[in-house]
């Protein structure tokens, strides 16, 4: 009864997608784990392909449900990009293992690796976890330095090349254009922020590394003691000696990290909590890689310019 | 620990040091960009080991009889419930490798050792197509296929006990796999397992007594009707950004050793919902809920009574059931609180069965994950046994992972 039943439901579903297949055909489905890559993707495929995210915009990345929806999304997935780096290592295992889909399989063309391509930051010289969830690739927030995402974009549009020849010469013109942009940009982003070089500022997580160094700012402190390790009393405390020795004035808080926590650390340093979220779509009308910079630098340059 | 044990443990350690070698090499031989070299600590194989320590009280004396599940805390004091080594990696391009290897000391402080799990699965199968083969779990419900160290409480479900024994439903078998095409997440699957030994409790384990009362009958496997099947079919969707669901059927449909033509039939139906914040901080807070419910029909032949073999028994079907429904709430980064309800009962029948009598408990309880690595859980169980009682017992559980980060299913 019950296999009768199913092999009815399974031929209407077959019938259905069959359907569903033909009118989309002609575009590539790109999944990305996270909006970042996502906007990239988005900016380099342009009207040749659909792109999903499948980490929201304003959760933790490290910890994204492996829930059954994304297994259905990575099995319909002609490419997908991940950061790597174990930023995705607690949940996309187990999704490409039950996804089945060997288009995006480690090595295939249809995956693409963004932080393979990247000279890593605070790659650690021995594994520990005494010393918090240190990943032992290296720093995985690498998208917040402009060249990484230029490096990223190219690795992108090779990819996408050689899944879908036909379109090659547009991803290459959108590539171009990427690129420009983003010279441009940088630029306007370093000129922005050239008068605050040097600037201390102080995040939740180590996760603004690579915006620091780009921009010329020195992260003094994290409110996390270790990666991964909640903020402790007597280590919030040492912060706020130390913020006040170095005038840091300034802590970045992503919006899955508790603001109550860097608010309090800010009253009693005499600092103030900016909301830097590293994920488009976190905040209305940050939609592209550039708006999210945009956001940023703006919001850096104004809160550094504070007396 | 037996000749056998010690052989076992002698590959185990053979392979990690295998694998350390391996590993050194591929860090030697690299370039020397350091992310390059750590990638090669993670060669061809993720090992990871997760052990349990419960400690507690309950105010039943023989805890044993109280506690049903395998990895239960077993007496008053400490038990060392389920230490165990994972291993997992692609085999080649087509296969990968699973294997859960556990020890455990007993309640006599002797220690055990279990080939829990050892299982390939196919990567790239046409038309969604995948095909598991070796020793595992059966996909039955939820909590069946999930190990000691994900679960949410410090004990197995009452109705697990039940239907499947101290230790799941698992075996010796293959399963097939297909993820249908639909534009939501269903996925159907059949399994097909031999019908003897402990773990395929409602069917032909030697411990059958415990169910029908009788002796068992000698079986052997001849054909088609001496497997096990296992179909399930599963569907999940999400409703907007924070919510989903997943809701399942199962069924564990084979012979059983009442006597020589005797089946068992298990029908399961299971759903879980969570809700997580869409700014959530390490996957909190949220709160999820989850429940199973099963029946078995068990068509016990006539039999001769195993406590007196001067009677015989009639045949008669054996019917229980049971449920339980958990809710969990992850209050704040790292601390869950749950609280899980359940209930099994049975039939009456021409025998005395402390395991199909009723049974209801309630367990509180509060976990705070220190990291995704380390845990500690404190819980009240507050039992009623029919023909025997109440019980109380409180229990705290300490479990810590090295090795390969967890990965969880949802």
């Amino acid at each position: 009864m019950m296999q009768h039943s199913m092999i009815k439901l399974a031929t209407a579903a077959v019938i259905a997608l069959s359907a569903m297949g033909t009118a989309f055909a002609a575009k590539l489905n790109v999944v990305a784990t996270t909006p970042d890559l996502a906007a990239i993707a988005a900016a380099i495929g342009g009207t040749a392909v659909n792109v999903k995210a499948l980490a929201k915009p304003t959760e933790d990345p490290h910890f994204v449900d492996a829930k059954p929806s994304h297994i259905v999304t990575l099995n319909r997935a002609d490419v997908l990009i991940d950061g790597g780096a174990e930023l995705e290592l607690g949940w996309l295992p187990p999704l490409l293992e039950s996804a089945r889909n060997a288009k995006i399989s480690a090595n295939a063309p249809g995956r693409v690796v963004a932080s393979q391509r990247i000279r890593m930051l605070e790659v650690p010289s021995s594994f520990d976890r005494s010393k918090g969830d240190v990943h032992s690739l290296g720093n995985p927030h690498f998208l917040l330095d402009p060249l990484n995402a230029k490096i990223v974009a190219a690795h992108i549009a090779e990819h996408f090349a050689k899944v879908d020849p036909k379109s090659a010469a547009l991803y290459q013109a959108n590539l171009r254009t990427f690129n420009a942009t983003m010279d441009a940009k940088l630029i306007e982003w370093q000129r922005t922020l050239a008068p605050f070089k040097g600037a201390k500022i102080v995040t939740y997580h180590r996760d603004f590394p690579y915006l620091a160094e780009r921009f010329g700012l020195e992260v003094v402190e994290t409110l996390e003691p270790k990666p991964g390790i909640a903020p402790s009393p007597a280590h919030l405390a040492r912060v706020i000696t130390a913020m006040k020795g170095a005038r840091a004035r300034v802590i970045l808080v992503q919006p899955y990290q508790s603001r109550k926590t860097a608010e309090t650390v800010a009253r009693q340093s005499g600092a103030t909590v900016l909301d830097m979220p590293q994920q488009p779509g976190a905040v209305k009308g940050v939609t592209t890689y550039f708006d999210l910079m945009d956001s940023m630098v703006g919001k850096l340059a104004a809160a550094l310019a504070k007396p | 620990m037996t000749l056998r044990q010690q052989g076992a443990a002698a590959i185990a350690v053979a392979a990690l040091w295998a694998v350390q070698v391996d590993a050194q090499t591929a860090a030697d031989t690299m370039p020397a960009t350091p992310g390059r070299a750590a990638q090669g600590a993670g060669a061809y194989m993720n090992i990871g080991f997760s052990s349990l320590a419960d400690f507690g009280w309950s105010s039943a004396r023989d805890v044993g009889s109280l506690q049903l599940g395998d990895h239960d805390p077993k007496v008053r004091g400490f038990t060392i419930p389920n230490s165990e080594l994972s291993l997992d990696g692609a085999v080649d391009p087509y296969f990968r490798g699973y294997a859960n290897i556990v020890y455990k000391i007993d309640p006599e402080g002797e220690s055990a050792f279990e080939l829990e799990e050892a299982f390939f699965l196919t990567t790239s199968l046409p038309a969604n197509l995948q095909l598991k083969g070796g020793q595992f779990f059966a996909e039955f419900g939820r909590q069946n296929t999930q190990h000691p160290h994900s679960w949410a409480f410090v004990d197995q479900p009452l109705v697990l006990n039940r239907m499947f024994g101290p230790d799941n439903l698992r075996g010796q078998g293959a399963r097939v796999s297909w993820l249908l095409p639909t534009s939501w997440y269903t996925e159907a699957m059949v399994g097909v397992l031999n019908s003897n030994g402990e773990t395929m409790f409602s069917f032909r384990t030697e411990e059958s007594s415990e169910i029908h009362g009788g002796t068992p009958a000698e079986t052997s496997v001849n054909g088609g009707t001496d497997l096990v099947f296992v179909p399930r079919l599963a569907t999940s969707f999400d409703v907007g950004d924070t919510q989903s669901f997943v809701l399942g059927a199962s069924a564990a449909l084979g012979p059983n050793n009442s006597g020589p033509d005797a089946s068992s039939q298990v029908y399961g139906a299971d759903l879980y919902w969570k809700w997580k914040s869409a700014s959530a901080s390490a996957g909190f807070p949220f709160v999820s809920f989850q429940t199973e419910a099963m029946y078995r029909r068990y068509d016990a032949a006539e039999r001769e009574s195993i406590d007196d073999p001067s009677t015989t028994l009639p045949a008669e079907v054996l019917g229980d059931r049971g449920a339980y429904a958990q809710i969990l709430w992850g209050i704040r980064p790292r601390l869950v609180a749950g609280l899980r309800g359940e209930r099994a009962s049975g039939n009456d029948a021409a025998f005395d069965s402390e395991l199909r009598a009723d049974r209801t408990r309630l367990s509180p309880n509060l976990t705070w994950y220190p990291t995704e690595f380390s845990k500690v859980r404190l819980q009240y169980n507050y039992d009623d046994r029919q023909d025997i009682g109440r019980d109380h017992s409180l229990w705290i559980q300490f479990e810590f992972l090295l090795g390969a980060h967890a990965s969880h299913k949802f």
